[in-house]
């Protein structure tokens, strides 16, 4: 090692080329995890323009009753694709992905991930699965029309692509699955000499739970999706009730993988917000450890409660019941979480900056999709809520108002470091202000008239339900001009934006120990630790003495 | 880079600070004749599931199967892909990841044992 | 290791000398490659749970159907492939010990195993399809719902095992290239190893499917 690194001195940053390759090609076969992150959010931000475009013209058909600009049929066409997209190609690879590849390394004082060229192929598979996505809309039957879920039998029989479509979810759970292998390997191999698992910051504890429901569950899905193709292919029957299948069984199978596959979502969410409170009350996060075990706790109780999608399709009363009682667990690690965080602000020296605001966005957007689930996991309500527009707004709050929305709060945070230049903070705030109005005028009023009765997935409704509808129309042109606000300002930081300085919110973690933005291999002196990941005292002790 | 030495095949560049078990030296390659008698153990409990099935067919048949196929796999598992000389942190995450799929196929069954 | 390199590694890196250095964490490799494993066995996972279901839902139609299908070949290739393994922990083994010729030969016996065992698959696979028992066929098809679903899943899970062989027999014959070549060998076995890993989780899950479906009558 020590030979090699008294080569040419070379003293450029991840995001100038180097080695042979200039431009789009370098880019192209990279194996840095800071590229590659880039790459991801590059597509993946493509694809959230076109679904948040897809969702404003279902916003659009809804504001007044009757039907106005699209067919029914289209209509449906219109939300399982607003769905597919953001599942599979947004919201799933998602902060892992962006967030999760460029600072884990940086966190654990490594280099690189554990497999770089792993890492690059599963950008590549995640690109050809969403080349197959697109292909659905334009040949064969056209565009699938079942909903995300592909449910059974009509998933069986609808006359639309449904087979590429699904052959598309298919090849992006490989993706998926190959990022996961790749962070579990990389967090238990490549941490900073002197750091053990609990010394590692939250957000990689997040990334950690995360990456085992990728690898354990994702197969389950795999499988599903395939036998799917084969019942559509070669009427094998598995989930077709006229040849003695069982669609519920599909049901089963689907969110055997599709419920962990939300604390795929989330944890990464929870890792950010875990990040960002520590650093902007100037404290070490409160419970450190709870914090820690309760993500792994999330993941295996999310393994066991997938049931509650499934209570009014006709399972039997023991496992409604089961299912029910277990869904409650999930608020236990969950509230720690909440309650952890509150504790950190508590007496801390808190500093307003757009980081802090979207996380404490995220607590509360999140709160409230946390405490309508509870209305969905209890059997009683659950019936009555269920397949209403309530749903649509509980998911929207969780999904949204929290994996969404702790993106947007990782790349705020994040930004000066990734790309060494400073946001108009000032900008920032205002989208985040726009954003978060729009949001709750969005969704709150889904929450009310489903309760009272407005079903989901209806492309009509009756005009009791206008004022809601309309309030929540014009609440998603709200927060789409905040979301535009914030890109914009983002995006023109790269180019517009003052300099960062290597550790702009005085953050501990080691990322904010290399410059802004990071040299190829993450670090010009590798790091040790010898301390927990939050502790400001060592920060202040060396921010005293350069004072001095 | 001192990893590129050739004369172990444990060479490992990690910068490891975890406390768990895994910078274990590679281990020894396991005797033939162990291999052997791991074979000849698996040939044997085949024959006995299908002597089983043959002459008991029905509860019994079913019930050594049951108990003697996850023997098989066990044998296999330890042996043939080497868990049993391997750090703890494999065969952890190998039983958690087992664990997990039982605890689905057990909860599935909420259902359809209950209809 | 990188902590003594520290001060000199204060300048920054250069990216030409960074090509020559080698990651090698063999432990990291093999931690990927189960990982891998477990996502393969969560796969065939899905596949049991839907088989447990509907053995639970028609026990005595999966009974009735499980009479069709040839114990003896099925019992055979139980055979084949538990030797196949041992074939292939003794390649690894030889590569261990720096025989590389003995490595090869018996990396050749478990592709010859595996082909065997594909050869019989065939003819079993081929006899039903005579009869019309295949996904899609016009027997399968008029049998009563459990016995379909029976036949169904059967030629569902032996054909992704199937798949799955006809993968490990691409692996080992380009490994067997690199046992050649030199690129694999007693330094650096570990894609020899992996692909037994490979080779013994196909074994393992065999070992499910001769008594779920050969010996359930």
């Amino acid at each position: 090692m020590a030979e090699s690194k008294t080569g040419p001195a070379w003293t450029g940053n991840y995001l100038q080329d180097y080695g042979s390759r200039r431009g789009l090609m370098a880019w192209l076969t990279t194996t840095d995890h800071k590229r590659i992150g880039l790459m991801y959010a590059a597509a993946m931000f493509t694809f959230f323009a076109v679904a948040v475009l897809l969702g404003l013209l279902i916003r659009l058909e809804l504001m007044n009753p009757g039907m106005q600009y699209v067919t029914p049929r289209v209509y449906n066409s219109l939300f399982t694709l607003h769905g597919v997209i953001m599942i599979f190609l947004f919201i799933v690879p998602g902060i892992p992905a962006i967030f999760g590849n460029i600072m884990l390394p940086l966190q654990l004082g490594a280099d690189d991930v554990s497999f770089p060229k792993l890492n690059l192929a599963s950008w590549y598979v995640y690109i050809a699965g969403a080349i197959l996505a697109l292909m659905s809309l334009f040949v064969g039957g056209g565009v699938p029309d079942t909903g995300w879920t592909f449910y059974a039998p009509y998933a069986l029989r609808s006359g639309s692509n449904v087979s590429l479509a699904v052959f598309a979810a298919f090849v992006l759970g490989f993706s998926s699955i190959m990022t996961g292998m790749n962070f579990i390997t990389t967090i238990h191999r490549l941490r900073a000499p002197g750091m053990g698992f609990f010394r590692m910051p939250l957000f990689c504890w997040g990334l950690y739970a995360t990456s085992w429901i990728q690898v354990i569950a994702t197969p389950v899905v795999g499988i599903t999706l395939l036998l799917v193709i084969m019942e559509r292919s070669l009427g094998i029957g598995f989930f077709d009730p006229a040849r003695g299948g069982d669609p519920v069984l599909y049901q089963h199978l689907f969110w055997i993988y599709s419920h962990p596959v939300v604390y795929v979502m989330i944890l990464p969410a929870m890792g950010v917000i875990s990040e960002i409170l520590p650093t902007f009350a100037g404290r070490t996060v409160f419970g450190y450890k709870a914090i820690a075990l309760s993500s792994m706790a999330i993941a295996i109780v999310g393994y066991m409660v997938w049931g509650h999608h499934m209570f009014t399709v006709g399972m039997s009363d023991t496992a409604r019941r089961v299912f029910s009682i277990l869904t409650f667990l999930v608020a236990i690690p969950t509230g720690i979480k909440v309650f952890n965080w509150m504790a950190t602000l508590y007496k801390g020296s808190i500093r307003i900056e757009p980081p802090l605001l979207w996380a404490v966005g995220f607590i509360f957007l999140f709160s409230i999709g946390g405490l309508t689930g509870l209305v969905n996991g209890a059997l009683s309500t659950d019936i009555h809520v269920h397949d209403t527009a309530f749903v649509v707004g509980h998911f929207h709050y969780t999904m949204f108002g929290g994996a969404g929305v702790g993106l947007f709060a990782a790349m705020h945070y994040w930004w000066p470091k990734v790309f060494g230049r400073m946001y108009n903070r000032k900008r920032a705030i205002w989208a985040w202000g726009l954003f978060m109005v729009g949001f709750n005028l969005l969704y709150f009023p889904m929450l009310v008239m489903g309760i009272m009765g407005m079903p989901r997935r209806y492309a009509d409704y009756l005009p009791q339900f206008h004022t809601p509808h309309l309030i929540a129309t014009i609440g998603s042109w709200v927060m789409v001009s905040g979301i535009i606000v914030m890109l914009w300002n983002l995006i023109r930081a790269i180019r517009h934006g003052a300099p960062a300085p290597a550790n702009p919110w005085e953050g501990t973690t080691l990322e904010w120990q290399t410059t802004s933005p990071p040299p190829q291999l993450n670090f010009a002196v590798p790091p040790s630790v010898t301390t927990g990941p939050y502790d400001h005292t060592a920060l202040r002790a060396a921010a005293a003495k350069e004072a001095r | 880079m001192q990893d590129s030495h050739t004369t172990g095949a444990h060479a490992h560049p990690a910068p490891h600070g975890g406390g768990h078990g895994g910078d274990h030296a590679a281990h020894a390659p396991v005797a033939t004749g162990t291999f052997v008698l791991v074979w000849v153990a698996l040939l044997v409990l085949t024959l006995v599931t299908v002597a089983a099935s043959t002459w008991f067919p029905g509860k019994v048949g079913i019930g050594v199967a049951m108990v003697v196929t996850p023997i098989k796999a066990a044998l296999i598992l330890m042996w043939f892909m080497h868990l049993k000389y391997e750090a703890m942190v494999f065969r952890t995450m190998f039983l958690s990841a087992i664990g997990i799929l039982a605890l689905v196929m057990g909860l599935t069954f909420f259902d359809y044992s209950f209809l | 290791m990188r902590s003594e390199s520290g001060t000199l590694g204060a300048t920054a890196v250069s990216p030409a000398a960074v090509a020559h250095h080698e990651h090698r964490d063999d432990i990291g490799s093999k931690t990927g490659m189960w990982l891998f494993l477990f996502t393969e066995l969560l796969l065939f996972g899905g596949l049991f749970i839907v088989y447990a279901v509907y053995r639970h839902k028609y026990g005595t139609e999966f009974h009735e159907a499980a009479h069709e299908l040839n114990k003896v070949m099925g019992v055979t290739n139980t055979f084949v492939l538990l030797t196949s393994s041992l074939t292939m922990v003794l390649s690894v083994g030889a590569l261990q010990r720096a025989r590389v010729a003995e490595s090869l030969r018996w990396l050749g016996a478990t592709f010859g195993l595996a082909c065997c065992f594909l050869v019989i698959k065939f003819f079993e696979w081929s006899a039903k399809h005579h009869h019309g028992i295949w996904p899609g066929g016009e027997h399968l098809h008029a049998m009563p719902p459990g016995e379909g679903m029976f036949f169904n899943l059967y030629f569902m899970m032996t054909g992704l095992h199937g798949i799955h062989v006809l993968i490990g027999m691409g692996v080992m014959g380009s490994i067997a290239a690199r046992i050649r070549s030199g690129h694999v060998s007693a330094s650096r076995y570990a894609a020899l190893e992996f692909t037994g890993l490979y080779w013994h989780l196909v074994d393992l899950v065999w070992i499910f499917l001769l008594p779920l479906f050969y010996l359930t009558n």
